[in-house]
């Protein structure tokens, strides 16, 4: 071979960028506290204590008791398995009919892709809240009924971006040559398109994943989202209203653990962006 | 006199020397050739001359312009340089542009930014510079859009943009090698026309030996970073002395050995007849949508053995007629029969039992791969055509002789594509459309994106398959001299149609469309230039 040497892989280690790993240290915390609830809270969570009610943030309640005299800690450790499970799957409905979807629109064209999005713009054309109160009004209130909605609003914003990467992909050679290979639409969607918008869809997952936990917190705070006595971020803002003048911490620590959940995503979502852009890589 | 002098110009990024003790220089009213392969660093030179090298690079050695030295300049003195005393033009005309300025403002903006003028005075300027690279008042108001020019008109914008403030040097890199040939063949010669009337300085940047020989005065060679040779055009093509400048000569003239196995009596491998492709066109108010005919009324035959050339300009329908023929769009009438079936009416099985005959190699040797995919995963895929899959060990057998057969080791197998040159990516190509044993593989721009002497090797190659293989070939191009040199027959496409098609030797020597001679007229000739220069230099000397 005469042929000019061909590029060493170009593939030397760049460094993590930091909001990923900010993010991701967020994200780690608030996953592994909602696990270690699942064996250990400080109090039981549904202990009520009404000599105890009220009390400022101290050694023995470090985020303070609510008017029961419950333990907020031990309830923002078990909401936040409410929280992320009713995001997570959320995002998981959300992607598992969108992509598809979006695949289907790009592969085919014509009138089944004008189908798909016209029904995409007909549920956008909902806001998010509006369709969830719709859904929980006729379905009655609950976290089941709350993942539905939530993750309803997700198809049409996994499908734009699956159709969106998609239709640029299919004009590659590659694709046509896999199309000379006799392979279906559905078989190159598969093997060639889904693989190469991975990481498109994994940085939009991580921010539809916060974005649901703020869709579930809202859910909540309207009284349609996790019934009590199951602990919820929303509802405890909610009950904290009327105490905001004596008792602030009662909001203020469910909106941290919201606030520190959805930084933590957003971050995530924004530094796996960056590693996975070798345009934002290489500026680095 | 001199208006640029670069002296032992040394660039490295990192530890990685770019450019080692490059020395040139340019007269006014000069045009100086600076020819190499990808990598060479003639772009490298350019934007060092601009001061635009990237921010890790460092330099040693002197530039000056104009007697004034500017290398090491502050980069607020080397701005005032840009545009006012050294203007550029790049390769591609559809980014040089911004696309949402008119082309009036857009070199207007160049001669505000250097002069104290009212924008009133500055689009006077714009206009009569338009005027000056073809684009007269009439036809090409200073309001247009870039989206609304050809890609000529584009690169004559560009050359305004450039020369709106005369400057004393101009650098061309690339910029015709996008062009169609008649467009390049016109912008080349405005770029004379401006070179002679402003008594300006040309670095004419190309890999293209033809375009240099016919339109230089002096010739510089460049290779891996270094400059190999030098001097007046007339005595470089006529007696080169470094191997490099040789060879590099030698494979641009290059025609591979062929033994013509065509066998004109068997039934010929494909055959299109009367195929039409249209486009629906954008729907008028009232009346029916107008249809764009893509492809009109074309048919054409290849025997087994046999290798055509189907050549005409960009939006003439080639890649259109290519991918019907491909079955990879419907055409509205017509067939394409490969080995008698037709492969526009099948379905299915049938479908991929046509497809083992005909497969294609696309241009781009950096987009006809999956990143993601191993090559020996990429050469198997065309197994998918196949009614029985070969076993795993099988199917890797298979492909490590196939890979083996195209020049390449088989440990390329479990590589991925991004460690491969482009010219090795072009032999895995040509892996993956040999592995079912076609009988025909179109080649659609097939060498177009790679340097003479890789072209060299991969026509070479496919020279070789074809008389041990009896493949028979469609080249799908726009370059005449590729064309020249391996094909039997050649087909002239003009507008969706065959205009011109005949024995390509017979058709190179007497073309009677009106089309094919101004296209055989405007194509560089690398030959008929040496000669040209060969009987000047005998007059001299006499």
């Amino acid at each position: 071979m005469t042929d000019a040497p061909a590029l060493p892989a170009a593939r030397s280690r760049a460094p993590w960028p930091l909001s990923l790993i900010v993010g991701g240290a967020l994200t780690a915390i608030v996953v592994v506290t909602a696990l270690i609830a699942f064996v250990w809270t400080p109090y039981e969570v549904e202990a009520v204590n009404i000599a105890a009610k009220l009390t400022a943030p101290s050694s023995a309640h470090p985020f303070g008791t609510d008017h029961f005299g419950r333990d907020v800690l031990s309830m923002i450790m078990v909401g936040a398995q409410n929280s992320l499970a009713v995001a997570l799957v959320a995002v998981g409905i959300g992607a598992g009919i969108g992509v598809p979807l979006g695949l289907t629109a790009a592969a085919r064209g014509g009138w089944v892709d004008e189908l798909v999005m016209r029904g995409n713009d007909l549920v956008f054309a909902f806001p998010a809240l509006l369709l969830a109160v719709m859904i929980t009004a006729v379905f009655g209130p609950g976290a089941i009924n709350a993942i539905i909605a939530i993750g309803l609003f997700n198809i049409p914003v996994f499908t734009r971006v699956a159709r969106g990467a998609a239709m640029g992909l299919w004009t590659r050679e590659y694709v046509l040559a896999a199309r000379t290979a006799g392979k279906s639409k559905t078989l190159i969607s598969v093997q060639h398109i889904l693989p190469n918008l991975m990481s498109l869809l994994v940085v939009q997952a991580a921010i539809q994943f916060a974005v649901g936990i703020v869709a579930e917190a809202g859910l909540s705070y309207v009284g349609l989202g996790a019934q009590p006595p199951m602990p919820s971020w929303g509802r405890m803002l909610a009950e904290a209203q009327t105490m905001i003048g004596f008792a602030p911490w009662l909001a203020i620590m469910p909106g941290l653990a919201i606030f520190v959940t959805v930084l933590g995503l957003s971050l995530s979502g924004d530094g796996l962006r960056d590693l996975f852009d070798p345009r934002v890589r290489r500026e680095r | 006199m001199t208006v640029l002098d670069i002296r032992d110009l040394s660039l490295s990024i990192g530890s990685t020397p770019i450019l080692k003790k490059v020395s040139l220089s340019v007269a006014s009213g000069e045009i100086l050739g600076l020819v190499g392969e990808s990598g060479s660093g003639k772009s490298m030179t350019s934007l060092a001359i601009l001061g635009l090298t990237p921010p890790r690079a460092t330099m040693t050695g002197e530039i000056s312009l104009n007697a004034q030295l500017i290398s090491g300049a502050s980069d607020a003195a080397l701005q005032k340089v840009r545009g006012r005393d050294v203007g550029i033009i790049f390769q591609e005309p559809m980014t040089a542009l911004n696309p949402v300025m008119t082309i009036g403002d857009q070199v207007a903006e160049t001669v505000r930014l250097h002069k104290k003028t009212s924008r009133k005075e500055a689009l006077a300027v714009a206009r009569a510079v338009l005027d000056r690279v073809g684009l007269p008042a009439e036809r090409f108001p200073l309001g247009r859009f870039p989206h609304e020019l050809s890609g000529g008109q584009r690169q004559r914008v560009a050359i305004a943009i450039a020369i709106a403030l005369t400057p004393k040097l101009l650098i061309a890199d690339e910029a015709t090698t996008a062009l169609d040939v008649t467009t390049q063949a016109q912008v080349l010669e405005l770029l004379k026309r401006l070179v002679r009337e402003d008594g300006m300085g040309l670095i004419l940047i190309t890999h293209d030996l033809a375009v240099v020989a016919e339109t230089a005065d002096r010739v510089a060679v460049m290779k891996d970073g270094e400059l190999v040779e030098e001097g007046d055009t007339r005595r470089i093509f006529t007696g080169m002395t470094h191997p490099y400048s040789q060879r590099l000569l030698a494979n641009a003239v290059h025609a591979p050995s062929r033994q013509a196995a065509v066998q004109h009596d068997a039934a010929p491998v494909l055959q299109v007849e009367g195929l039409v492709r249209e486009y629906a066109g954008g729907r008028p108010l009232f009346g029916k949508p107008k249809a764009f005919r893509a492809v009109d009324d074309v048919s054409l035959t290849i025997q087994p053995g046999e290798s055509v050339g189907l050549v005409g300009e960009s939006g003439c329908g080639k890649s259109t007629l290519l991918r019907a023929i491909l079955a990879l769009e419907t055409p509205q009438a017509g067939r394409v029969l490969v080995k008698g079936r037709d492969i526009t009416a099948a379905r299915g099985a049938a479908l991929k039992a046509i497809r083992r005959d005909i497969q294609v190699v696309f241009q781009d040797p950096y987009g006809s791969f999956d990143p993601r995919w191993t090559v020996a995963r990429l050469v198997a895929e065309n197994f998918h055509l196949l009614d029985t899959q070969p076993s795993p060990t099988e199917a890797r057998r298979r492909v490590d002789q196939m890979l083996e057969q195209v020049g390449l080791p088989a440990s390329a197998g479990d590589k991925y594509p991004h460690e491969f040159s482009g010219g090795q990516r072009q032999r895995i190509a040509i892996a993956r459309a040999l592995i079912t044993d076609p009988a025909v593989i179109a080649l659609d721009e097939a060498v177009s994106a790679l340097d003479v002497s890789i072209r060299a090797q991969i026509l070479d190659l496919l020279a070789d398959l074809s008389s041990r293989l009896g493949l028979a070939y469609l080249f799908v191009t726009h370059d005449l001299t590729v064309v020249r040199a391996v094909t039997d027959r050649l087909l002239v496409m003009q507008a969706g149609r065959i205009v011109e098609q005949g024995d390509t030797a017979a058709v190179f020597a007497a073309p009677s469309h009106p089309y094919t001679q101004k296209l055989l007229a405007a194509t560089p000739d690398l030959a008929r230039n040496i000669g040209a220069l060969d009987a000047a230099h005998k007059e001299t000397v006499r």
